[in-house]
């Protein structure tokens, strides 16, 4: 699988495959996803665990596509393209599964911060109210029981970011990211099975005894602000996170010379969050603590002399 | 390498190369991105050998880890380079093709036998003899290191005994294969490229060169100095020897981050005048006569850095400077105005303009092409130049399209410039963590989980042999000072070594104890080797703090204060 | 700052020595870390990635020494193997039979089954006998003995795990239609009337004098081409529930690049389904043969056998038999004289329905959580350690041994067209003797409920295919059980377990029971699945306490079924529905009400 952005150099002598995107020929180059496809056909296509710089794990299930000759639907941002493939994206089987899938995560998790998602349950019609214990409209019935939803409180164990386990609908992004996928570090998996799987250190350890290294490569790919960064968390506590008025510019990183790119998001002349372009060659969208959060000397005041336990000694 | 001051490969061919020798880099922890490279490399089936004499974070990703005493790599590659010759493994055809002097160069490491290797450098002949084979019969390798190797009195002759190894196997200019200096700094790469060496001008051009000069001069409308200027460490002797009177300081922290620190600082006391510009009122800045507050290079001015793979790509201004600093071309363009210069280029764009005119390395690198793309690799000379994804293809070119051969030097082990003694029987070496940066400027500002301050790091051997444990505060000496640092035990690094950082240099004060012994070709100082001893401290000496003991707790909240921008 | 990390706790002396005695590793030499000097240390990521695989049964031994799997301990397995601390609790808690909180005891777990049939015969009453005489007790997911309900599996603690019934109780039932003509198929023929319980009878010596080997003659004198081609014209299917062509399967895989692998799936985990473990303890070498069959003839080096973890006899068995297959040259680096190395691997699975599935049991079996991967890339080109894999149930497997026996044509005498060659069924519940019966594809269910004894009352429904299955009604008994005839009847045999229900039975009960084993045995990986096991099951509650189900429920279960069915990852959420939904249909959940 090739991760868009790892190659800046065009692939020498790769073969094209032709397919029926909702009856429109589209043709991309071999090894390509149905997902790439749809977009070449200019078919938006809803994702939740899909990203451009991780390998597809293709558990959410909301970028499913219905292909003919095969019994089930088939995940678009795994299944590689092939030619001849008659891909149809808004069957009426394609629409019912991924309402369901939006509409369980609905019934599930706390997607209040998950405004993507937001979007696309209304676009599908989600209706995740059904589950809940009044709608079944059976006047003398008994109310069903409250269907079960992930409960977790809030996890703040450092002031780089914090962990709402409520929002988190499983993606695998955050265990990706930490994992093969870019650092290698390993410090987050999933926990144990069915509705009861969570993303877990072992034991449940503090993030700061883990193995966690704090490049906050999980934070930038979660879907669903169940990871935050600090930052964003202590704004949205007071009311003032505002992304429609933050800048994004694009800059080096300060430290090492490995020349990773910063997506500064700066909002009120105060740098809010740091991120960097998954399709970079060099970064692939993923950082270093140094890069993600050593930013904030910036707007330490400038030439205070030293302060606290300097001048004690 | 060959003329160039650039790593030959790019990151993209470490994810499919065959061997990676790390050498005198902890790329995991100083480099975690560009690692990031080499780790999927790793997972495409590479084979890595890391040397250090620490176990550090990155050799736990080596196949085999060789942990060789400090100061021993120019013995250790010798001893690789004769075991490929003595087992035919070098690459005749490409030796014959592309470099001379191999002849004395076989002769110069024929002493370098396994067993001697071994005894000098304290590695198994067995390991040896398998990194060698390795490296020799791979297919695509390349050898990586950073300060490791830099950072040595033998530091040019370092870097040269690798590139031997490379020339020896044709393990270069080779998509693949190659030589890969990790830089430390975002712009360590561009200030080298853009002249910021004392013999050269942009683009690695000779200032002794007449023809570049003349060309800069008329652009420029100068005469300009045609003796080459001093590096920083030249730089302290002339302060020494009183030649040196005035200092103007951009960007860098000497007073903390110069070996042996303690003499620094008092040379930099004796001057008649200390300019110093900065982002913060670091050490140097404070002792300075003049301070020019500077804006935050790569969050508030426009411009250009390079990094390791020759990259030059755009810094841009996300946020307005903090209180009266002003971005450095400001400062410089008023300084030279007060100066008398008319200088018309005050933009960055044009500045830089004005620079891809003069060096045919970056002459293609419009300041549009350079926003558009992600960036583009040195050379490329012009408009049409898609840039240089690897360096010195023309090894392998017939008639080597016109460049001379390679040269093999011949290097010479000497070991570290301070011998252990009776007196001072450790050896103490220097070196990054993860979540810290140099004097701490910059990383110090913010609050990280996984910081541990500036410990002083021992084998459990030697901690046992001294009645030391985990937590107790020492006192650690070389001959040139005494700073108390905080114990860590760890089974990482070999008996007889001793390892910190030097990243809270208000807190602990690292760089009194470390050898300002230098390279003579690159003015290096040699931070990689002192002799040390390490005493316990009583108890209610260690409470009162000593000279600089602060508790571990102080440190690892985060609150040390900007320490300087520079080391 | 270490890369792998780990806390501060260490193991106890004795889970070192039981993690290093099942892996029969030397710690210094053979760990993912290996100190051989003071200067050199050999690491890495792909002595990590070779050691992984060690990971379940490194588990297995720190469960039964400290009765979990404990921070130490997992630390332990965690540096031994070079698998993070994260990683490996994620696997640890993944399955059934491994525990991360310190128990309160020091004793061994008394598994009981409380799926379907265990429950009609008093699970529950047996579960509560057993805490009353002191006992650990762990109620879950069947256990594979629905032939002698209520099934009971003892994991011990510093003691090895067994079945009381194995042994104590009498043979379990075997009938077999076919057996007595000799040209014909029949995977029971010699297992019959056998007694089980000496262990000469499980000498490669008694097998030979049965007649084994001969598969493993004849099919390295007929040689891979033959060999297939053999088997495609027989018309084999796989026998574990999915029915694919095993000829195709065995082609591909002979056709890919080694290294190659074949895996017996002896996974059973499907409510109703004991055949696999009833083959493995009556005639162990069978299956090493088959197994070797299937290797030498698609060209793989490895071997490996996956059982479940509740089944210790069938285990071993099946480690005696690949002792004496080594003895005998039959494995080895030039087994059964073929020239070609291969070898045998066994390894337990820990309690998880979903590992069943080929390709989440090639993760179990890979030191993975047992998540099943999305298909294609198949198993024939990317199964196990992503190497080309056959994958085969052992009644598969065997089957293959009888078409080498008898020739394809013989073989397809009986059965059905579409189906040919018989079927093992798992007869349980309210049947006069419940029992493992091979009969032809084609039988109709009511001949095969008369073979056993016919139903005890009256018939309100029978499961078929388990869990994963449907429901038919009492007036099902002229259904033929073939592939085909299923299919068109919209249900399905699966593995072949055939669950009898009479109409004392609370069918309500049980078809919650069923939609609490999905809630309970979904991996978690996929959304369609995860959540629409919980909702299901929510449903299901809901309607059975109410008596009757309404439109709104209806439609409802409904919706749930088709995500489930259409967007799951694997098989476990494709059929996850199918049992409630016929149930539905039959009226089995309560009334309907508008």
């Amino acid at each position: 699988m090739t991760r868009s952005g790892e190659n800046p150099r065009p692939a020498a002598e790769t073969a094209l495959v032709t397919l029926s995107i909702d009856g429109r020929e589209v043709t991309v180059p071999e090894g390509e996803t149905i997902l790439a496809a749809c977009t070449a056909a200019d078919v938006e296509t809803p994702t939740i665990c899909w990203a451009p710089n991780l390998t597809p794990v293709n558990v959410c299930r909301v970028c499913v596509v219905e292909l003919e000759g095969s019994r089930t639907l088939v995940p678009a941002c795994s299944r590689p393209a092939e030619a001849g493939m008659q891909i149809s994206t808004d069957s009426e089987r394609v629409r019912h599964s991924r309402r369901m899938v939006l509409e369980f995560l609905g019934s599930a998790n706390d997607l209040s911060q998950a405004s993507e998602i937001a979007d696309w349950s209304r676009t599908y019609g989600a209706d995740p109210a059904r589950y809940e214990g009044s709608a079944d409209g059976g006047g003398d019935l008994p109310l069903r029981p409250e269907p079960e939803r992930v409960d977790e409180p809030v996890r703040i164990q450092d002031d780089l970011y914090i962990r709402a386990y409520d929002r988190c609908v499983l993606c695998y992004k955050c265990v990706e990211a930490c994992g093969d996928d870019a650092q290698h570090t390993f410090a987050i998996a999933v926990a144990g099975r069915g509705f009861d799987a969570r993303i877990r250190t072992e034991y449940d350890a503090e993030l700061p005894d883990s193995a966690c290294v704090y490049c906050g490569n999980c934070v930038a790919v979660c879907p669903t602000g169940a990871l935050q960064f600090r930052t964003e968390f202590d704004l949205r506590a007071v009311g003032e996170w505002r992304p429609d008025d933050q800048a994004v510019t694009r800059t080096v990183c300060s430290y090492c010379g490995v020349g990773c790119n910063l997506e500064l998001h700066v909002q009120d002349e105060r740098i809010v969050k740091v991120t960097s372009p998954a399709d970079h060659s060099v970064t692939s969208g993923h950082l270093c603590i140094k890069g993600r959060f050593g930013w904030q000397y910036v707007h330490a005041p400038a030439f205070e002399p030293p302060t606290t336990s300097v001048t004690e000694h | 390498m060959f003329g160039l001051g650039g790593g030959t490969c790019s990151y993209q061919e470490i994810t499919e190369t065959d061997v990676i020798l790390l050498w005198g880099s902890n790329a995991r922890e100083a480099h975690p991105i560009f690692f990031h490279h080499l780790l999927r490399g790793l997972d495409n089936g590479a084979a890595m050998y890391a040397v250090d004499p620490r176990r550090t974070s990155s050799a736990e990703f080596a196949d085999v880890w060789l942990g060789l005493d400090v100061g021993t790599d120019i013995a250790l590659s010798n001893t690789v380079a004769r075991e490929i010759i003595a087992q035919g493994m070098h690459n005749r055809s490409f030796i014959d093709h592309a470099t001379t002097g191999f002849d004395a160069y076989a002769a110069s490491v024929e002493p370098f036998t396994l067993p001697e290797g071994e005894r000098l450098t304290g590695v198994p002949a067995e390991a040896i003899a398998e990194m060698a084979h390795r490296y020799a019969t791979a297919d695509r390798a390349q050898i990586l290191w950073t300060l490791g190797i830099t950072e040595h009195h033998t530091a040019v002759e370092n870097v040269l005994s690798l590139c031997n190894l490379a020339l020896l196997t044709g393990h270069v200019g080779r998509r693949g294969s190659g030589l890969v200096p990790l830089r430390g700094q975002n712009n360590v790469q561009g200030g080298g490229d853009m002249g910021a060496l004392p013999d050269r001008l942009p683009g690695f051009q000779l200032l002794t060169d007449p023809q570049v000069r003349a060309r800069y001069e008329s652009t420029w409308g100068c005469e300009l100095n045609p003796v080459p200027g001093k590096h920083l460490t030249a730089m302290f002797e002339a302060m020494e020897d009183g030649e040196l009177r005035a200092l103007y300081v951009i960007g860098e922290n000497p007073a903390d981050s110069e070996a042996n620190v303690a003499h620094a600082r008092k040379l930099l006391e004796g001057l008649d005048l200390l300019v110093v510009q900065d982002i913060s009122l670091t050490r140097t800045a404070r002792m300075a006569d003049v301070v020019l507050p500077a804006a935050a290079g790569w969050s508030s001015s426009e411009g250009t850095v390079t990094s390791s793979e020759r990259r030059v790509q755009r810094v841009r201004a996300a946020v307005p400077p903090q209180g009266d600093a002003r971005d450095d071309v400001h400062i410089i363009s008023e300084l030279a105005q007060h100066m008398g210069a008319r200088w018309t280029a005050t933009s960055a764009q044009e500045l830089w303009d004005e620079m891809r005119s003069l060096s045919p390395l970056h002459g293609g690198m419009s300041w549009e092409r350079l926003e558009a793309s992600g960036g583009l690799q040195w050379p490329c000379p012009d408009d049409d130049h898609p840039g240089t994804e690897f360096l010195h293809g023309w090894l392998w070119e017939p008639d080597l399209d016109g460049h001379a051969p390679a040269p093999f030097s011949t290097v010479t082990h000497l070991p570290p410039a301070e011998a252990l003694s009776k007196q001072f029987p450790l050896r103490l070496t220097t070196g990054r963590v993860l979540d810290s940066y140099n004097t701490g400027a910059q990383s110090a500002g913010y609050s990280s989980p996984i910081r541990s301050g500036d410990a002083i790091e021992i084998s459990p051997a030697d901690a046992s042999d001294i009645g030391i444990v985990e937590g107790d505060t020492v006192r650690v000496s070389s001959p040139r000072g005494s700073v108390d640092m905080d114990v860590h035990v760890t089974d990482r690094l070999p008996t007889g070594l001793v390892f910190t950082t030097f990243h809270f240099p208000e807190l602990v004060d690292a760089n009194l104890l470390t050898n300002d012994a230098w390279d003579a070709r690159s003015g290096t100082a040699e931070f990689k080797a002192a002799a040390v001893r390490i005493d316990p401290l009583p108890p209610l000496t260690a409470a009162a703090g000593g000279t600089s003991g602060p508790a571990v707790a102080d440190r690892a909240s985060g609150t040390a204060a900007a320490g300087g921008a520079g080391g | 700052m270490a890369d792998l990390h780990f806390s501060d706790a260490e193991p106890t002396a004795s889970e070192r020595r039981a993690v290093l005695a099942a892996l029969s590793v030397d710690e210094a030499s053979d760990g993912a870390v290996v100190v051989s000097h003071p200067r050199v240390v050999r690491a890495g990521m792909q002595r990590r990635k070779q050691m992984r695989h060690q990971l379940l049964p490194a588990l297995h031994a720190l469960q039964r020494e400290a009765g979990w799997i404990s921070p130490g301990g997992l630390n332990f397995v965690g540096r031994t193997l070079g698998v993070p601390p994260a990683e490996a609790y994620g696997v640890a808690t993944f399955y059934e039979m491994f525990r991360t909180e310190a128990p309160a005891h020091e004793l061994s777990v008394r598994h009981v089954c409380v799926d379907p049939i265990c429950a009609l015969a008093g699970a529950a009453s047996l579960a509560e006998h057993l805490r009353s005489q002191g006992h650990a007790v762990h109620e879950g997911p069947c256990l594979g003995q629905c032939e002698r309900a209520p099934a009971v599996f003892i994991q011990g603690r510093r003691e090895p795990d067994r079945v009381p019934a194995d042994g104590s109780g009498p043979d379990s039932l075997l009938v077999s239609v076919t057996a007595s003509a000799p040209e014909t198929p029949s995977l029971l023929r010699h297992m019959i009337g056998r007694d089980h319980g000496h262990s000469e009878s499980m000498s490669m010596e008694a097998y030979r004098e049965r007649g084994g080997g001969a598969a493993l003659d004849a099919a390295l004198s007929l040689g891979t081409d033959e060999v297939i081609s053999q088997v495609t014209a027989a018309g084999l299917s796989g026998r574990g529930g999915a029915a694919f062509p095993t000829g195709i399967k065995w082609r591909a895989v002979a056709d890919g690049e080694g290294p190659k692998h074949v895996v017996a799936n002896i996974d059973e985990s499907e409510p109703g389904t004991f055949k696999d473990r009833l083959l493995c303890e009556l005639e162990p070498l069978a299956i090493i043969e088959s197994i070797a069959v299937a290797g030498l003839t698609v060209g793989a080096e490895h071997g490996w056998i996956y059982i479940r973890g509740e089944y210790p006899l069938a285990t071993q068995r099946l480690r005696y038999a690949i002792a004496q297959a080594h003895s005998a040259g039959w494995l080895g680096d030039d087994a059964a004289g073929s020239g070609q190395p291969f070898d045998i691997e066994l390894r337990r699975g820990a309690g998880a329905y979903i590992c069943g599935e080929e390709t989440a049991l090639f993760n179990s079996l890979e030191g993975f959580r047992g998540e099943p991967r999305n298909k294609p890339p198949f198993p024939t080109t990317h199964g196990l350690f992503g190497r080309p894999t056959v994958v085969n149930n052992p009644e598969t497997l065997l089957n293959v041994n009888e078409i080498l026996r008898i020739g394809p044509e013989a073989y397809r005498s009986v059965g059905t067209e579409g189906s040919p060659g018989t079927k093992l069924f798992c007869l349980s519940g309210h049947v006069g003797r419940p029992g493992l019966y091979e009969a032809p594809f084609g039988i109709t269910l009511g001949e095969l409920l008369g073979l056993a004894g016919g139903v005890q009352g009256t018939l309100a429904a029978v499961l078929l295919g388990g869990a994963a299955g449907s429901f038919v009604g009492p007036d099902a008994g002229e259904l033929q059980l073939s592939l085909e005839d299923t299919r068109a009847a919209g249900t399905t045999l699966g593995s072949g377990p055939v669950m009898v229900f009479n109409d004392t039975a609370d069918m309500s009960a049980v078809v919650e029971r069923l939609a609490k084993f999905f809630r309970d045995e979904s991996c978690g990986q996929c959304v369609p699945c995860r959540v629409g096991t919980v909702r299901q099951h929510e449903l299901v509650t809901q309607i059975r306490r109410t008596g009757r189900s309404t439109e709104p429920q209806r439609e409802l279960l409904g919706d749930i079924a088709d995500a489930m069915g259409d967007a799951s990852i694997c098989g476990l959420g494709h059929t996850a529905a199918s049992a409630v939904l016929s149930a539905m249909q039959l009226g089995l959940l309560g009334d309907t009400a508008s």
